[in-house]
């Protein structure tokens, strides 16, 4: 489900620090519906590093909730965590978990 | 999909006369029954799992909109409604602002895509400042609707 962590370094990123990318399956049979969502754009933005998700040729802020709704991601949707920043080794593996998750922590989905 | 795709017009509450977030929540479910959507408990049963969706974290996405949503057996496709508080309610909002649209949400249970196709739908019109202050100032049902079939479509 997680792929494994690749790494490469984006030259057309300002920001010190490298890339981390990886691709996440959304695992929740909801979807990532809208407290995944929060919880993602919540989590995001405690760290420093420049946060997005991608879903096909939609890119969005990972930290705006609001952005990460326009993905509307079905079970299985492939979403890619781009993470630039000095932050980025401790933000992507705590982001790709959010992703996938097969439920909210208190196993409630409504 | 557009928001009047789901959007019960005859729903459509230009001014809430209620003023808490249970109240607004209430007065919203009712209307769905008004336009003949609910009937018996369900309205009562519905306004309990969205308060408890509430209790779970706030619907309230930021820039003065919030999404109360749950599901419920009772309907056989998404329905909702919107409605708009010129004084605006506490919702606990991401940004902690009050709320002056909103728009409620009741899906079926086995329908994950089309709740996430509505939350998108909602999400993407609301990036607008300008069509969230529009619907904050439009005064009427016939004039929300039409801005919610004037809503961008595409990505």
């Amino acid at each position: 489900m997680v792929s494994p962590l690749s790494r490469s370094v984006s030259k057309r990123e300002p920001m010190n620090g490298e890339t981390l990318r990886q691709t996440v399956t959304v695992a929740n049979p909801q979807g990532f519906h809208l407290r995944p969502a929060a919880a993602f754009a919540k989590r995001a933005a405690q760290f420093q590093s420049t946060v997005t998700l991608t879903r096909d040729d939609r890119r969005v802020n990972g930290k705006s909730l609001m952005e990460i709704m326009f993905l509307a991601a079905e079970q299985g949707s492939e979403l890619l965590v781009e993470v630039t920043g000095g932050d980025a080794p401790e933000a992507l593996p705590a982001l790709v978990e959010i992703i996938a998750a097969p439920s909210m922590d208190d196993g409630d989905e409504s | 999909m557009r928001m009047s795709d789901f959007v019960v017009r005859e729903a459509i509450q230009p001014e809430l006369t209620a003023t808490t977030k249970e109240g607004v929540i209430r007065e919203m479910v009712e209307s769905l029954r008004a336009a003949g959507y609910l009937k018996g408990g369900e309205p009562e049963d519905i306004v309990k799992a969205i308060l408890k969706r509430e209790q779970l974290g706030s619907t309230g996405i930021g820039r003065g909109v919030a999404i109360p949503h749950t599901k419920h057996n009772s309907v056989d496709r998404l329905i909702g409604t919107v409605a708009v508080s010129t004084p605006g309610v506490k919702f606990e909002s991401v940004d902690g602002e009050p709320v002056n649209v909103l728009v409620l949400l009741v899906s079926p249970q086995d329908k994950p895509g089309d709740h996430l196709r509505a939350l998108e739908n909602v999400a993407r019109s609301m990036r607008e400042d300008g069509f969230v202050r529009s619907l904050r100032s439009a005064g009427s049902r016939e004039a929300i609707w039409a801005l919610l079939n004037e809503a961008p479509l595409q990505w």
